[in-house]
């Protein structure tokens, strides 16, 4: 046989037809909006080879409700319930961050038992957020007992805040200048129990969690994001610091009382999904001493700035002062008036770092208000760390990652 | 804190700067469009500024100013702990301005809201779709002449009586300034 | 009875047989101690659901505890959160998608009536477009008052008549409508 007829038959010999690759197609499955697995409403569009996901597209704006232009309509204390909304299982951290922005615009400093509350406030919804996530991924994963967990010990905390602010999560406390309530009697001797009992809980979850096998084989490894990816696509927060970049507004840029009170940032290394599971645990343990700290140096003293020109004046001078009137009639009816100019100011939400860029014109309503939302850069990064890992990866990388959809789609 | 960068990048870049300033403690350049990909590239890869986290991108609406449209880059240092705030100018007869995501893949989705909120198109990038709107809509809503109210439906809504309660201009009536983009109908679109 | 008089009957329970009336008692009574739950979920509300399925606001104890994600199994369509307009023709297809009988309960203001969102992008109220049975309000509403609501809606489904088989028209679907943009790919 001739050199060419060598090779035919040995191409068209047994062997290398069993070898040979079978083309195959992708299958496009539509992960919908209204899906078990998608907090908030998120419709992703993922193209499957066998379990392999080659492709991921999410697409988002099912729960846009205009925060941007709403804002633009009201006044500045008007937008505060707008603000809750965002991030609403962690409503305080939006709204004094949101007054933290409207405060630097304007020059004001607040008193120090305001920033005593509003860090303490920031912390306990801080705790309730790491609570849900956690309760959340365990229970997509099949484990419902520690979200039971989870949601029990949120709602102990949300009693507290509820009795402090007066809603459970949307709670549209804090005004420009200080915060509008003061801690009521015994709330303190109160928190401390809770957290007590919210440790516990805490603990339990971590047992049931932490070291189990079928948890750590689902976590471990998957959802991979390196410290240099991350920071390109902008992500702040757990998700930043799974990966092993150390960057946490309170300890780069403190605001309130953070330089004075002692806490520890946890990092990972990995920067895999358990990483990002195990920092949250980390930073329900320093939220706790962080509030503890608070109460331990807090002072009696006012709570709200004393200018007029920024907070209503006290109920006795508007019934009985001619200024008093004005000046509550003024502030409700136009608005406070905020000088021109423009903000970028910037705190730690539980997600990551929250930004709120002001413009305003010098009139009573913002002329811009625009939320940095950590979710939106975490979720774009989404399709980077899932591409290449098969499908049962999404949900914990989906969970772990903590978007919010009030925050994403604003 | 961060005015070493700014004097550091108006340096470099002498002709595209067109004014810095430093406000409430943030500083802020504003340069041309045209430099626009050569000065994020300088600021995320010099190693005195390391601008490597992109911060947000928004538009505002100076609908009474000649250019409208103001782009505001914010940029961070995890490493150098400063930041940098990058303005630029468009006007709405051009809306386009060159994409970033070469450089920082986590801009992606903020000029896909720049584009669907405010009608700025980046050139550069295949796909310019919109991000919370749904692609039936028109107009772009966050324009300071797009009516709040301007409700596009999807599907055809029961006949109720719309009530006004709400903040803000009325059902109907639009702020008095010029109306840039064409006005969408108030009743819900059935196509 | 089904002949056309033309005297007004006052009690319902006097226009149907014994035999249709107790076995609309019994499936009523079973069908509102078993209700199997679509929760439409979107926003904040969704944090308050989350709560009362907890073990503290315990909805198991009326019997609904168990979530259908499917709508074909469900019979109690719970819309939780604001609907937007993007929304819209989704919760209008999951709707058409439940099989008879169902309700539907609209879970928080936003949901009732848009709540604060009176702007381009929010449905002002979900009875828009589908038909509602109880109305929840609140911002979140507190968990007593969702149970509140799901008692109300208890003793609606108990009130009304179920008969052994239906002979009505089955409803209209999106199909029939015309609207075939929305049945290929949802809103895109």
């Amino acid at each position: 046989m001739t050199k060419q007829q060598d090779n035919l038959a040995g191409e068209l010999s047994r062997d290398s037809i069993l070898d040979a690759q079978i083309p195959s197609k992708t299958m496009t499955l539509n992960m919908g909006p209204s899906h078990p697995a998608s907090h908030g409403t998120v419709r992703f569009l993922v193209e499957l080879d066998g379990e392999t996901i080659v492709k991921i597209e999410p697409e988002i704006g099912f729960l846009h409700r205009g925060f941007e232009k709403s804002c633009e309509n009201v006044t500045w204390t008007q937008c505060l319930p707008y603000t809750d909304r965002l991030n609403y299982v962690s409503a305080l951290c939006n709204n004094f961050g949101f007054l933290n922005a409207v405060e630097k615009l304007a020059q004001i400093e607040i008193p120090e038992r305001a920033k005593f509350i509003r860090t303490i406030g920031a912390e306990l919804h801080r705790i309730a957020d790491h609570l849900t996530a956690t309760g959340a991924t365990a229970m997509e994963l099949g484990g419902f007992t520690a979200f039971f967990y989870a949601i029990e010990a949120r709602d102990l905390i949300w009693d507290r805040v509820a009795e402090l602010t007066g809603a459970r999560l949307t709670t549209t406390f804090g005004r420009i200048g200080g915060v509008d309530r003061d801690l009521p009697e015994g709330w303190i001797r109160k928190v401390k129990d809770t957290l007590v009992r919210v440790a516990e809980l805490r603990d339990e979850i971590s047992t049931m969690l932490t070291h189990n096998r079928i948890f750590i084989d689902r976590m471990r490894g998957t959802g991979l994001m390196t410290a240099d990816d991350a920071v390109n696509y902008g992500f702040t927060g757990p998700a930043l610091r799974a990966a092993g970049v150390d960057y946490d507004v309170r300890k780069a840029h403190p605001y309130w009382v953070y330089d004075r009170v002692d806490f520890g940032v946890p990092l990972g290394t990995h920067g895999d999904n358990y990483d990002r599971y195990y920092i949250r645990l980390d930073e329900m343990r320093e939220s706790d001493r962080i509030i503890r700290q608070c109460f331990d140096m807090m002072e009696p003293g006012p709570i709200i700035i004393d200018d007029w020109r920024y907070v209503l004046p006290p109920k006795p001078h508007v019934y009985s002062s001619i200024e008093g009137v004005i000046g509550h009639f003024k502030l409700i009816m136009e608005g406070i008036e905020i000088p021109k100019g423009e903000t970028y100011s910037y705190t730690e939400s539980p997600n990551g770092e929250l930004g709120w860029y002001l413009v305003s014109d010098g009139s009573g309503r913002p002329y811009k208000v625009h939320c940095r939302a950590p979710g939106i850069q975490l979720l774009g990064g989404l399709e980077h760390m899932l591409t290449g890992s098969i499908l049962p990866d999404f949900v914990p990388t989906f969970d772990t990652i903590n978007m919010i959809g009030g925050e994403v789609e604003q | 804190m961060s005015e070493k960068a700014l004097r550091q990048v108006a340096e470099k870049f002498p002709e595209a700067v067109l004014h810095g300033y430093s406000q409430h403690g943030d500083e802020t350049l504003v340069i041309k469009r045209e430099a626009l990909v050569d000065v994020l590239q300088y600021c995320h890869d010099d190693p005195g500024l390391q601008l490597k986290l992109p911060a947000s991108l928004t538009c505002v609406d100076y609908i009474d100013e000649k250019p409208r449209f103001e782009l505001v880059y914010t940029l961070y240092s995890v490493t150098l702990k400063h930041r940098l705030r990058i303005k630029v100018r468009v006007g709405e007869e051009d809306p386009e301005v060159p994409t970033s995501i070469g450089i920082y893949r986590g801009m992606d989705y903020w000029e896909r809201y720049c584009w669907d909120m405010y009608g700025i198109r980046f050139t550069g990038r295949e796909d310019m779709r919109r991000l919370w709107l749904y692609e039936e809509f028109e107009g772009h809503p966050l324009r300071k002449d797009y009516p709040l109210r301007g409700r596009q439906g999807l599907i055809p809504e029961r006949d109720v009586r719309d009530i006004f309660r709400g903040p803000g201009p009325g059902p109907g009536s639009v702020p008095a300034s010029r109306a840039a983009t064409p006005r969408p109908s108030q009743l819900p679109v059935i196509k | 009875m089904s002949s056309d008089f033309s005297m007004i009957t006052t009690r319902r329970d006097e226009a149907e047989g014994f035999f249709q009336r107790m076995v609309s008692r019994g499936l009523g009574w079973a069908r509102k101690n078993s209700l199997f739950q679509y929760p439409f979920v979107t926003a904040c509300c969704g944090m308050e659901f989350m709560t009362i399925s907890g073990a503290r606001y315990d909805i198991a104890r009326f019997g609904a505890e168990f979530p259908r994600f499917s709508p074909r199994q469900a019979d109690l369509l719970m819309v939780v959160g604001t609907v937007n307009l993007k929304q819209a023709p989704i919760l209008k297809r999951v709707y058409d998608q439940m099989a008879e009988p169902k309700w539907v309960v609209a879970f928080g203001v936003c949901a009732s009536s848009g709540g604060f969102y009176d702007n381009y992008a929010v449905l002002q109220g979900i009875d828009r477009i589908i038909p509602v049975d109880v109305y929840i309000p609140g911002c979140p509403p507190r968990p007593e008052q969702v149970l509140d609501g799901l008692i109300l809606l208890q003793e609606k489904i108990a009130s009304q008549s179920h008969p052994l088989v239906d002979h009505g028209a089955p409803p209209e679907l999106t199909a029939a409508s015309g609207r075939q943009d929305l049945l290929a790919g949802g809103s895109r």
